[in-house]
């Protein structure tokens, strides 16, 4: 029998709450050996960090956990805080999904390092520093002595988390518990710190628990993969087993969830609905009295796009690099240099009350669910905002019996319309904000990263609700986002941003699959790897 | 950092003196003047009087005048204690209410910030609910309540501390108008002490440095409290402000030569030179431990950088 | 579709039943309910005038049972002989009355019993039986008895009533006050942060000039220029506090402006109306009104600061920073003209403070 270094039993993890005791994880058992990469996959609220958390000692003030985690002889459920204080940083170590806020903002990273080096290793300040320094150069951050003189703030996502990579590993543990390490991440450096991961854990040969709620990431680290749902593990197997035959219902259900299918093109010769040539966005940074002049930071720099009656742009390129800025640009919702033509008209120079009228024509959806909706009107409210603009005469029963029908347009059950967002889900809000934009019958509507929030599921039926919806009213869509996979599905045409320039454009076929920028290889390569 | 205190302080002259020029005129607008009151005053020796003074001119005349020599530095006379300068009155009252308040200030933040990180370290048992019921009485109950009750019990029923006076700045003089004047605020601190500590307790950071096995004196003296320290220095500045420039309420109940108490008196009397004097005393005070504080605060936050 | 449309729980619904659990908090409303009630009607009920001054009973200690009591009749009694220039022969209760029994050198006028009388323990004094010669008279006379529940004042005021009063005035002037200062402070606030640019720099450099006055100066400036009136002085006092009001609905509307759902009005047409009442204000009344009931009592405080350093409510009206003043100069000996009005200030504004946090409680969306 191999060496097994975790193994739990029965574990389960109570939370007291306003609401009652809600029951996170209810009963899980599992096994890591000496070596091993154990992958536990689960959406949001499926428990699976709070496992980790409970065998870390770790859980909120209000949590309490029960069970058996069996640390090389010893239970660490119930362990007091010193003898647990011997075997976590020590033995097993644990790195965490935000990077911006995981490391202590007030300390070097050279003291955050050798502070749990000499707390366990019992050495000098010296020797500490000079492990620390080896650390950082074994998780590849460039100039390590320097380096370590530096502050959080002043290292990018990517090096922070080598940073805690780091910290983790100074003490040579057995076990390194890594939760969700790259979510925060841009693609591209999501790629090299999990590159970065697999080959520390191949080198030092300690265990690896691996925290995801993407399946991509599996198939390239993890040797073992346990399924959690609500608390329990539904499936355990093998990685290339559960890939290839999944046996729980919600295990097929994840790995079919990806978006699949494509869009079928427009007629080429659809008629120019939107066009934009030069677009340039320019942001003023401080400035003021006696503070010296402004920073200028160009966000769009000259890109040209034009959108065609029933054609679907994909914007795709990481976080800050103008897509959104674009998209917000093009609606006339920011201020932009560069000539903007819809159907026909040039709108760029027009004013508030002007574009008013067009407004209808033009809409959006944002990201983000929970702060897209307005907290204190009700659904129907919400959905038939702008027909108070654009429908001024209509009465406020006509108005009711359009929000239900907008409701049922987008496949909520119109009898929710007297609900406030609160008391929907995720994926119900970016319905009730897709509903809010359909209900106006526009030509052209952006959507700005409208699954990028979702669970992966979710993710699918939004992006085929917004395909119908497409087909049935000939609408153009400018779609933003960074998931590439979620783009194929969608797109015609896809345009690549970095830094606020066009990169590269294209069909899908041709951008994803022969990307000739290097910048977009390698955007291709974080996204797609096998 | 040196340009950006000098661009602070240039900042604060535009300020100090729209101070200025509001509340002279304010008090030259407001009827009566300084020497109206006295009956009995000769109209003749009275216009002598003003003459001597200068208040015979316009008002923008003496606006001017006043402006200049606070300039060169010159607080003026004060027109009801005659025998005195502003300057004077200040240099012996400050002294004395800046022992008060520097004590004061001490005793608030240190045992104000203790009771904030005990009560957060015990965040909803007993000892928590004790300390923040003590806080909110403390933050609610006003000055001129604490004040008398202290000198009914310590003063007149159990005959610990006097009821009054300074008595040349003896110890037992010294405590009451420091509870006093301590209480509001420490009660503030640890209201906030805790409300920062719990945050802070919360902060993804805090968990990192468990999972690596720190002490709890480590996690929770290093990590979670010099964060949580951060909101009680902006608290500090201008509570060091107004703690040190004096307490009306204090320094009357208490019969305390200090300089909170000319205030009022000056204000009643139209003593305008010393009026102007404590505005101008407040207000460079406050500018200069707001100026303190941030500089604190950069020292104490990698994250805050002035340049 | 069904017909029956299910019904939404607002957020001010949500916040509603939390506010109900929170037990200090709607402890605390009953208490300030019951203080307004009392203020209010109280006065009417004591059976005194809050102004009447009985010469008998000056500072008079708290008494549940009614004065004047039986040890002090005797005293009583001697003190109106002698105020009428009679000689007591004797004097002693039968059934509820008491029979005087009073002597002269001269021939006595019947209508000594307005002597009696006009002191404030006697009521109804009868002559009952008059010697021939006049020289000697029996009167008898009821006790007037009165209660002084909280004791009286220097002026042989009833406290009772007075400090009833007095919580009128200190809480009229904090609710009128912290109206004042609510408006003027969402007003500006709201103005400055929708308006945004050059208009909210002018106008925040204001209020931070206006920050950097000092305080009890500004007031005082004003209570002396005004004079001291009572309307004046608490729009001097609402005048000063609407700072803290102006920040902070500034600030939130600044937040509330950069939230998505104001952006996607914005994308559906709606005006700068529109998106002020549907989005803005609605989204902001929770701060406000936590941010109202820490002001109320920071009002309250300001008053009777002002009030005892003798530049608020002037005599024979009163307000409990007044009546401290008046008793932390007597406590000696009388510790009640103290105790009692700190007591009635000091646990209002308990109460405020902790609907303020249980306000702060249901309404601060970071729960969520």
């Amino acid at each position: 029998m191999a060496d097994r270094i975790l193994s739990l039993e029965d574990v389960k993890v109570r939370f007291r709450t306003l609401d009652g005791v809600v029951e996170a994880v209810k009963g899980v058992s599992l096994h890591v050996e000496a070596g091993e990469t154990l992958a536990i996959v689960g959406e949001s609220g499926s428990g699976k960090s709070q496992l980790m958390m409970a065998v870390m000692g770790l859980l909120a003030g209000n949590g309490e956990a029960e069970g058996v985690a069996d640390y090389r002889g010893t239970n660490l459920i119930g362990l007091s805080k010193t003898k647990l204080n011997t075997i976590r940083g020590r033995k097993i170590t644990m790195i965490f999904q935000e990077p911006m806020t995981s490391l202590d903002p007030l300390f070097t990273v050279g003291s955050q390092i050798v502070e749990p080096i000499i707390r366990h290793q019992k050495v000098g300040a010296a020797v500490a520093k000079d492990r620390a320094i080896e650390m950082l150069r074994l998780v590849r951050i460039p100039d390590p002595e320097r380096r370590m003189a530096s502050y959080p703030h002043e290292l990018s996502g990517g090096e922070r988390q080598r940073v805690m990579i780091a910290m983790a590993l100074a003490n040579d543990p057995d076990l390194l518990i890594a939760d969700e390490p790259t979510t925060a991440l841009d693609v591209t450096i999501q790629a090299e710190i999990l590159e970065l991961m697999a080959g520390l854990q191949r080198r030092l040969g300690m265990g690896m628990v691996f925290i995801t709620h993407d399946l991509n990431i599996i198939k390239r680290i993890a040797g073992r993969v346990c399924v959690m749902r609500r608390g329990e593990i539904v499936e355990e197997g093998e990685m290339a087993d559960i890939f290839a035959r999944p046996r729980h219902p919600y295990t097929k259900a994840l790995l079919e969830a990806e978006p699949t299918g494509r869009k079928a093109p427009p007629p080429a010769n659809a008629p120019k609905i939107l066009d934009g040539t030069d677009m340039r966005v320019t942001f003023k940074i401080g400035g003021g009295f006696l503070a010296g002049p402004p920073i200028l930071l160009k966000a769009v720099d000259r890109v040209s796009l034009t959108l065609r009656r029933g054609q679907t742009i994909g914007i795709v390129g990481e976080s800050g690099s103008g897509k959104s800025t674009l998209a917000r640009a093009l609606l006339r919702l920011i201020p932009s240099e560069g000539a903007i033509t819809f159907d026909g008209r040039n709108i760029a120079g027009l004013g508030r009350n002007a574009m008013r009228p067009l407004r209808r024509q033009l809409q959006i959806v944002l990201q983000d669910p929970f702060g897209s909706l307005s907290p204190r009107m009700t659904a129907g409210h919400i959905v038939t905002e702008g027909l108070l603009v654009h429908e001024p005469s209509i009465t406020s029963r006509q108005r009711d019996a359009r929000a239900a029908q907008a409701l049922e347009e987008v496949q909520l059950d119109a009898a929710l319309r007297n609900r406030y967002p609160h008391e929907f889900s995720g994926g119900q809000r970016q319905r009730i904000a897709i509903a809010r934009a359909i209900i106006l019958k526009p030509k052209v509507v952006v959507l700005d990263e409208p699954t990028s929030a979702l669970d992966r599921q979710v993710q699918k039926q939004i992006v085929e609700l917004l395909r119908g919806l497409q087909a049935h009213n000939d609408l153009s869509y400018l779609f933003i986002s960074h998931d590439l996979a979620v783009v194929r599905a969608m797109a015609d045409h896809i345009l690549v941003m970095k830094d606020g320039r066009l990169v590269e454009q294209g069909s899908p076929d041709e951008v994803m699959d022969h990307p000739r920028e290097d910048y977009t290889r390698r955007l291709m390569a974080a996204a797609f790897a096998a | 950092m040196l340009r950006y205190v000098i661009r602070r302080l240039l900042t604060a002259i535009p300020t100090l003196f729209l101070i200025v020029t509001i509340s002279f005129f304010l008090m030259h607008v407001a009827p009566g003047g300084p020497f109206n009151m006295e009956k009995g005053i000769p109209p003749e020796i009275k216009a002598n009087i003003e003459r001597v003074f200068h208040l015979d001119e316009p008002v923008w005349m003496q606006y001017l005048r006043y402006l200049n020599n606070l300039i060169h530095g010159d607080l003026g006379p004060s027109y009801i204690l005659l025998n005195f300068s502003v300057a004077e009155l200040f240099r012996v009252g400050l002294w004395v209410s800046a022992q008060i308040g520097a004590a004061a200030l001490a005793l608030s933040l240190v045992v104000g910030s203790a009771l904030g990180v005990i009560a957060a370290l015990r965040q909803n048992r007993v000892l928590d609910y004790v300390v923040v019921a003590t806080a909110t009485a403390g933050s609610t109950i006003p000055t001129f309540v604490i004040a008398p009750i202290i000198q009914l019990l310590f003063g007149l029923t159990w005959h610990m501390l006097p009821i009054g006076g300074w008595n040349d700045g003896a110890f037992l003089n010294k405590v009451g108008p420091v509870i006093t004047l301590s209480l509001p605020q420490l009660a503030t601190v640890a209201r906030l002490m805790r409300g920062s500590m719990i945050e802070s307790l919360h902060s993804d950071h805090i968990n990192t440095a468990r999972s690596l096995g720190l002490s709890d004196y480590a996690v929770v003296v290093r990590h979670a409290m010099r964060g949580a320290l951060l909101p009680i220095i902006s608290y500090a500045g201008p509570a060091a402000a107004g703690l040190i420039t004096g307490s009306i309420i204090v320094e009357t109940i208490f019969q305390i030569p200090g300089v909170g108490r000319y205030f009022i008196d000056a204000a009643l009397n139209r003593d305008y030179t010393l009026v102007m004097g404590t505005v101008v005393m407040i207000a460079v005070f406050t500018i200069v431990f707001n100026l303190v504080v941030d500089l604190l605060y950069a020292v104490a936050d990698p994250r805050v950088r002035y340049d | 579709m069904t017909d029956a449309v299910s019904k939404g729980r607002s957020l001010w619904a949500d916040a509603w039943g939390r506010l109900k659990a929170n037990r200090a908090a709607v402890w605390s409303g009953v208490y300030l309910a019951v203080i307004v009630a009392l203020c209010l009607v109280g006065p009417n009920l004591t059976g005194h005038q809050f102004s009447t001054i009985y010469q008998s009973y000056v500072r008079v200690p708290p008494s549940l049972s009614a004065y004047p009591k039986p040890q002090s009749l005797d005293a009583e009694i001697k003190e109106v002989a002698k105020r009428a220039h009679l000689d007591l022969k004797e004097w002693g209760a039968k059934g509820d009355r008491i029979f005087v029994t009073v002597t002269s050198a001269k021939p006595i006028d019947p209508r000594v019993t307005r002597y009696l009388d006009r002191s404030d323990s006697f009521e109804d004094s009868k002559v009952e039986n008059r010697s021939d010669d006049g020289l000697s008279m029996t009167i008898s006379t009821a006790v007037k008895y009165i209660h002084f529940y909280f004791g009286t004042d220097t002026s042989g005021r009833d406290l009772l009533t007075r400090t009833l009063i007095a919580g009128r005035v200190s809480l009229a002037v904090g609710l009128l006050a912290g109206v004042v200062a609510v408006l003027i402070g969402v007003l500006y606030g709201a103005i400055s942060g929708f308006a945004g640019g050059k208009t909210d720099e002018v106008m925040m450099r204001i209020v931070d000039i206006l920050y950097s006055l000092p305080f009890t100066f500004f007031v005082i400036m004003l209570v002396v220029f005004f004079g001291r009136n009572f309307m004046l002085m608490f729009i001097a006092i609402g005048a000063v506090l609407w700072l803290d009001m102006s920040r902070i609905v500034r600030g939130q509307t600044l937040s509330i402006k950069r939230q998505e759902f104001v952006l996607a009005a914005e994308a559906l047409g709606v005006g700068s109306t529109g998106v002020l009442l549907r989005h803005i204000v609605p989204n902001m009344l929770g701060p406000i009104i936590i941010y109202v009931t820490l002001l109320i009592p920071q009002v309250i405080i300001l008053e009777s600061f002002l009030s005892y350093l003798g530049l608020g409510v002037q005599e024979p009206m009163s307000s409990w920073g007044v009546q401290i003043s008046q008793g932390s100069r007597n406590m000696e000996g009388a510790a009640w003209l103290l105790i009692f009005p700190s007591f009635f200030l000091t646990s209002t504004l308990f109460a405020l403070n902790f609907i303020g946090d249980g306000l702060r409680d249901t309404l601060d969306p970071k729960d969520r």
